[in-house]
């Protein structure tokens, strides 16, 4: 009998973290839709978002642009060791090139930007919450949701493609500096051979698809992350947390979704 | 902090993205040199295009003139027609040959235009006549493979024709170009 009832138990566990799923799934497409619908006031005010795209955006250029260098810089070596197997070393501009503008610009920028500003953004409107700045703004007929929540959305957007277009470029220098005056490719090879293999739609307009996508997924997770907490000091914590590994997650998924319509046989 | 500074901010961060696809661009991608103006559309009918892609490069003397715009089936025939977009600013002659190449030993494939003699040149929605099918590499194997076979066949009974006909002397050469009789 008690195994029964453990089995029940279980059950009825699953069943309620599937439908507590589900329902939060649908409470953040509606989040999604009312930022839409009322973000036409916010953007006739533009100050709130120029705010915010220095919140989200400005201040997470240090990092963005650190790493990118590093990771360019890491491409190159690594690719100069196992093209010069094959005495294609000149292709490493190319290696370089491909690889930041096709996926790690995007999806590096996606993460980092979910580390830096998707946890300010919900810890702050989960804080709003809990020390019922929101529920003030209510009772003075104010919408939260189109004063707080649709600039930083659309602050979000506006910055991760600005942020993805600095990784690779950035990145792409990286691995110039190591392939060029470290390793002592040829720097003419390097850039023709960049030039005559990446492509202006393929390549980099997909690049920015795939991140301006990702900047709507980051944002709008990390917000409604923030507006779903619990009004305690634990519940933002939580939230912070849920922020990081739901939007990583996502963009990881995105990811192969985006790729796999981008690239046709 | 002062909305000005926070505007300046803004600005330079926004200019730097702007900067920095420019730079993707022109620098990295192939926005510069992939611009064809004008183009005129020819067809070119190959039995087999081996591994030919819509978008190749069309080239003439190694120069890129235009690109494959379009590959379909024709059933009627069951051959590939090819259509390729080529620069208003090049014109070619009538009987210019239309051959698939293959860039290296491993690249990609491409289309090469060698003009012929005539005076008048093609025009839009003409059809190239002569064109020369891609190669297939297995299909070249094979046929080496089969020569080799015919040649070793060929050889190999020659010294019995030789002790029978010694008119043919004793040039090594004639054992080759003599017909087996």
């Amino acid at each position: 009998m008690s195994i029964l009832m453990k089995l029940i138990r279980t059950l009825q566990n699953i069943g309620h973290r599937f439908v507590d799923r589900i329902w939060r799934l649908g409470a953040g497409g509606r989040l999604f839709w009312l930022t839409l619908a009322s973000s036409g006031e916010s953007l006739k005010r533009p100050w709130l978002v120029i705010r915010e795209v220095y919140f989200t955006g400005v201040l997470s250029l240090i990092i963005i642009l650190v790493s990118a260098f590093f990771v360019g810089m890491v491409l190159g070596l690594q690719g100069y060791n196992t093209l010069q197997r094959y005495g294609s070393s000149e292709a490493i501009g190319v290696l370089v090139a491909l690889a930041l503008v096709r996926e790690l610009g995007p999806v590096v920028t996606a993460l980092l930007f979910a580390g830096r500003a998707g946890t300010a953004i919900t810890a702050e409107i989960g804080l709003m919450k809990a020390t019922e700045q929101l529920s003030a703004m209510e009772m003075m007929a104010v919408s939260p949701v189109s004063r707080v929540i649709a600039p930083r959305f659309w602050a979000g957007v506006i910055s991760m493609p600005i942020l993805a277009t600095l990784f690779s470029m950035v990145g792409i220098l990286g691995g110039y500096m190591v392939a060029v005056p470290l390793i002592g490719v040829d720097a003419g090879a390097f850039w023709s051979q960049m030039q005559a293999n990446v492509d202006w739609r393929d390549d980099i307009v997909n690049g920015l698809i795939k991140s301006v996508v990702f900047g709507v997924a980051c944002t709008i997770i990390a917000l409604f992350e923030g507006y779903d907490a619990p009004p305690t000091a634990e519940g933002v914590s939580r939230a912070t947390t849920r922020t990081v590994v739901t939007s990583s997650l996502a963009v990881l998924g995105l990811d192969f979704v985006l790729t796999s319509f981008m690239i046709t046989v | 902090m002062e909305r000005t500074t926070i505007d300046l901010w803004v600005g330079i961060f926004v200019a730097l993205g702007v900067a920095a696809l420019l730079g993707l661009a022109m620098k990295v991608g192939n926005l510069t040199t992939s611009d064809i103006g004008e183009t005129y559309t020819v067809t070119a009918n190959f039995e087999n295009i081996g591994g030919l892609k819509p978008r190749a490069p069309v080239k003439s003397a190694g120069v890129v003139v235009g690109r494959v715009s379009s590959i379909k089936f024709d059933s009627s025939l069951f051959e590939a027609v090819v259509s390729l977009s080529i620069d208003k600013r090049y014109q070619f002659p009538n009987d210019t040959f239309a051959n698939i190449y293959t860039a290296g030993l491993l690249g990609e494939q491409y289309i090469a235009l060698e003009p012929g003699g005539d005076e008048v040149n093609l025009k839009n929605g003409d059809k190239i006549a002569q064109t020369q099918d891609a190669v297939v590499l297995e299909k070249m194997i094979s046929q080496f493979l089969y020569n080799k076979a015919a040649e070793t066949k060929e050889v190999t009974p020659a010294p019995s024709t030789e002790k029978e006909d010694d008119a043919l002397g004793s040039n090594p050469l004639d054992k080759l170009t003599a017909p087996a009789k």
